[in-house]
């Protein structure tokens, strides 16, 4: 990359506060460069990329995009539209509170990752650059240009640290590029939006429902992305418009107004999410809907235990086996050694209570430990759940899991009439079998952010916020600390069990090996901490989208095969060096890791 | 898990003047073969302010921690309004004994408000059912508690900055803060370990007229610090604990006066009161030391 920064020759003088871009091109020029990028780009995403429909998604056809096309093209959007905004067009405005240049910057680099992937990998399945037709070699440079532009515009540097004669060459080398990192990263950056006006009610419910809208639609396309190229440009994509969005201070503002209406932007959340059944034509992507949902509401519960609590329960999967088995020995599962056919509502009480008993048995001798050890007691304890149910055969003890083989054939639900394993037709639209569940499960869904939004904001929720801050000042404030842990272990399972109780019936069997800590497969005890902690600790959204991600992820990439552990080590890596808060951050924990940027008078005199 | 609250006058654990809160006897600490603290006495009545003062080591804050339950005495007991203190720390606070630290421990990402809101814990009953069904006795509580907890940050004045994360306050606010939180667990008695640690004389005044008003709320207080000039001030009555003993125990002057603490922190005077004899001697000694240190610069290795 073309990174010519203009730190000083001479060390020493301060960098006269230039404003200056990363290229040195004039600024008129970059934002002419920027915009005319910006219209090539959607120009080009009209036009045909390559000459055969052999590329997935057919990108031959003229004034019609398809697959990366479309993507490409909402990048194209956006950085033209920041890229007018930045002249001062009416209307406009309203898009950059925060200032357009961050924005652009992004939207750029989204349209110009995309589009040379999509190039790229044009050329290399089909076998060479000859592949492509004019449209693929426009968007290409449009979207080049676009960046290039965006990059020449000028932004004010930081001040570089004075070099110190006495240093070594190569302490500074390091100084230098530490400027040079510090420079880039500055260029990214944006100022921050003032505050919203205040809008009629109604319009900001309309912007609310918008952007719930917004959300249900781009998660129903990366759920119904088709081939690995989609997929990869929709992360591609989605990422980095999502970044340019929030530099613009869009994100900002409509958090701001999110949460002046909390209460109708949860229960939207929840429309929105019901109504992503009816998006669908067939059960194809509701099964992969109905898992996510599974696996985000697990890793919900485990966020009690983790992200209020402060308890690492590296075992939690265990809870969810709990819940799962209770509700298939009661279902009238014939390999179940119990000749009962409960209803929904008891086999969800037996879960969720089976889940509660356990969790006070193995909370109730581990909670004494603390931090680590509490983590490796319970990695043990789930890690002996999965090994007893795997022995409780009939040959190494009694019968009451069948073993291995698990309990099989449980029977789909039939709920106040309503049977979830046959396809019904609501309005028209078909909701199948997976749908079915999917909507089940939204409800249990329901009941978990409840649970977690009303238990937080409480006396006991205070309670397990200060025992993770200090236990020791905890205790002295009259806080019975094993009492109250306890309370969230007891929580925590029971929701889980509660998830357990619909996962045996979506999956048809119940197997010790689905219940493991480490697995390809999501959800297991790994992956929900990780859904946790990649999502952002503390909150309700984090694990949702942490979830789904991680899901996803593997589920579309299949070309990663057997790297997608190693894949997916590296990205958390990534993820805890450059944003350890996780991707929606907790307002407390955004300070926590950020505090020299954000609260920089605190505590300066306790060290005197 | 019952959904009602016992929120009482604004000073509920308050008590008739003159009457024992405290009293300690024969508080013995040992840790293995180390004895931190041997054989104290101590009683606060209410209405009183108590200085415990001691030289670093002397044990004060292990003898603070036996009567907040961190510690359980090897020997003696502690009685709290006639009734001996409970062994766990989060009791001891139910019971009515509140405390600080000595070195702030605020729950930093917690904001101001919240802080004081979990100092209230004791006093609140609602529990996790409570919490998720959001009964009328709930949010009856709830906004008692958030009354109760605005009341106490005026108290100590610092209503203003409620939503701001405990961490960004500066460190006198926090010892502030530190103060608000433990009156929230409505105690009777206030242990404030050196609270004005650190602290610049314009805020340890402020500090001691905060104390005064804590003590005109009807709540004892016993107070560690080092710095004499603020526990003179303040203190009805001034215990010195020396190497684990209390040495002395009075008003100010007593203790001011008493050469046994003025030997505990500066050192026994010589055997015979001394005179211009031997601060002579003792000069001489001193200009006579310099010149054989030079002379024997390899004795020390010698040994």
């Amino acid at each position: 990359m073309t990174t010519q920064t203009t730190a000083p020759e001479t060390p020493g003088t301060p960098a006269a506060a230039a404003q200056t871009g990363l290229i040195g091109i004039p600024p008129q020029i970059a934002r002419a460069l920027a915009t005319g990028g910006g219209v090539l780009t959607i120009i080009s995403a009209f036009m045909s990329w390559t000459w055969t429909a052999k590329f997935p998604g057919d990108l031959t056809v003229y004034g019609y995009p398809g697959g990366l096309q479309v993507l490409v093209l909402i990048g194209g959007a956006l950085t033209t539209l920041f890229a007018l905004a930045g002249y001062g067009v009416k209307g406009l405005r309203h898009l950059v509170p925060a200032g357009g240049d961050g924005a652009l910057r992004f939207a750029a680099l989204a349209a110009f990752t995309t589009a040379w992937y999509a190039v790229l990998a044009i050329s290399t399945e089909l076998g060479g650059v000859v592949n492509l037709d004019p449209g693929g070699y426009l968007v290409a440079i449009g979207t080049l240009a676009a960046f290039i532009g965006a990059l020449a515009l000028p932004f004010e540097h930081p001040q570089p640290d004075p070099i110190d004669p006495d240093d070594s060459a190569w302490e500074q080398f390091k100084n230098k590029a530490s400027h040079q990192w510090e420079t880039i990263k500055t260029a990214f950056t944006a100022g921050s939006p003032g505050p919203v006006g205040k809008l009629p009610a109604f319009v900001e419910i309309l912007i609310i429902a918008a952007v719930l809208a917004l959300g249900l639609l781009v998660f129903t396309y990366g759920i119904g992305t088709e081939y690995d190229e989609l997929f990869v440009g929709f992360l591609i994509t989605a990422g980095f418009s999502f970044a340019a969005l929030n530099k613009s201070g869009l994100v900002a503002q409509v958090s701001e107004i999110t949460a002046r209406h909390q209460t109708i932007t949860v229960f939207g959340a929840f429309i929105a999410a019901a109504l992503f059944p009816f998006t669908q034509t067939d059960d194809q992507y509701a099964t992969i809907g109905v898992y996510i949902l599974i696996f985000a509401t697990v890793a919900l519960g485990l966020n009690i235990v983790v992200g209020l609590a402060g308890l690492l329960d590296l075992g939690y999967v265990a809870f969810l086996g709990v819940g799962a088995y209770a509700a298939a020995l009661v279902s009238g599962s014939p390999s179940s050694p119990f000749d009962v056919h409960f209803p929904f509502w008891a086999a969800v009480l037996v879960g969720a209570a089976a889940s509660l008993t356990f969790g006070v048995l193995i909370g109730a001798p581990t909670l004494r430990l603390r931090g680590d050890y509490l983590a490796i007691v319970t990695l043990g304890f789930g890690e002996i759940f999965r090994i007893t149910a795997n022995n409780l055969d009939g040959t190494s003890g009694p019968d009451l899991t069948n073993g291995s083989n698990g309990i099989s054939s449980i029977p789909n639900l039939n709920i106040l009439g309503w049977d979830l394993g046959a396809p019904h037709d609501i309005l028209g639209f078909t909701i199948g079998r997976f749908a079915n569940y999917f909507l089940l499960m939204l409800v249990i869904t329901a009941i978990v952010v409840l649970v977690f939004r009303r238990s937080g904001d409480s006396r006991i929720g205070r309670a397990w916020v200060a025992i993770r801050e200090d236990e020791t000042a905890a205790l002295a404030m009259g806080i019975n600390g094993f009492r109250v842990k306890l309370i969230a272990f007891a929580v925590g399972a029971s929701l889980a069990g509660l998830a357990g109780t619909v996962q045996a019936h979506v999956t048809y069997t119940v197997t010790p090996e689905q219940y493991q800590f480490a697995g390809p497969i999501p959800p297991n005890s790994a992956f929900l901490l990780a859904a946790v902690v990649l999502g952002g600790m503390g909150t309700i959204g984090g694990p949702l989208i942490g979830a789904s991600l991680l899901y996803l992820i593997p589920n579309k990439l299949q070309f990663l095969g057997d790297y997608q552990l190693f894949a997916f080590g590296v990205a958390l890596i990534l993820l805890m060096r450059f944003r350890p808060e996780g991707l929606i951050p907790n307002r407390r924990r955004q300070l926590e890791f950020h505090e020299e940027a954000e609260a920089p008078t605190v505590l300066s005199k306790a060290g005197a | 898990m019952t959904t009602d609250t016992t929120t009482q006058g604004s000073t509920p654990g308050a008590t008739a003047p003159g009457q024992v809160v405290l009293d300690a006897r024969g508080v013995t600490m040992r840790f293995g073969g180390l004895t931190a603290v041997r054989n104290v006495n101590l009683t606060v009545n209410s209405g009183e302010i108590v200085g415990l003062i001691g030289p670093n080591g002397a044990g004060k804050t292990t003898f603070f921690n036996c009567l907040t339950g961190l510690y359980i005495p090897t020997e003696g007991e502690v009685r709290y309004k006639d009734k001996v203190l409970p062994p766990k720390s989060f009791k001891v606070t139910a019971a009515g004994i509140a405390r600080t630290f000595q070195n702030i421990r605020l729950f930093a990402n917690m904001t101001v408000l919240e802080n004081v809101l979990v100092g209230r814990h004791t006093r609140t009953k609602e529990g996790f059912w409570s919490a998720v069904l959001r009964g009328p006795g709930f949010h009856r509580a709830e906004k008692a508690s958030r009354a109760r907890a605005m009341e106490l940050l005026q108290f100590v004045g610092l209503d203003a900055k409620a939503d701001h994360l405990a961490r960004n306050l500066p460190y006198g606010e926090q010892r502030k803060l530190e103060i608000a939180r433990a009156l929230a667990s409505e105690p009777g008695l206030l242990l404030l370990d050196e609270p004005t640690a650190g602290m610049n004389p314009q805020e340890t005044r402020a500090t001691e007229e905060l104390v005064f008003a804590i003590r005109d709320m009807g709540i004892a207080v016993l107070v560690i610090e080092h710095d004499m000039r603020f526990i003179f001030n303040l203190c009805d009555r001034v215990a010195v604990l020396v190497q684990g003993e209390k040495l002395v125990e009075g008003d100010s002057a007593t203790v001011q006066g008493d050469e046994r603490v003025i030997a505990a922190y500066l050192g026994e005077p010589f055997e015979n009161a001394p005179g211009a004899e031997e601060v002579a001697q003792v000069e001489a000694a001193e200009a006579h030391a310099d010149a054989p240190t030079d002379a024997a610069p390899g004795k020390e290795n010698d040994r």
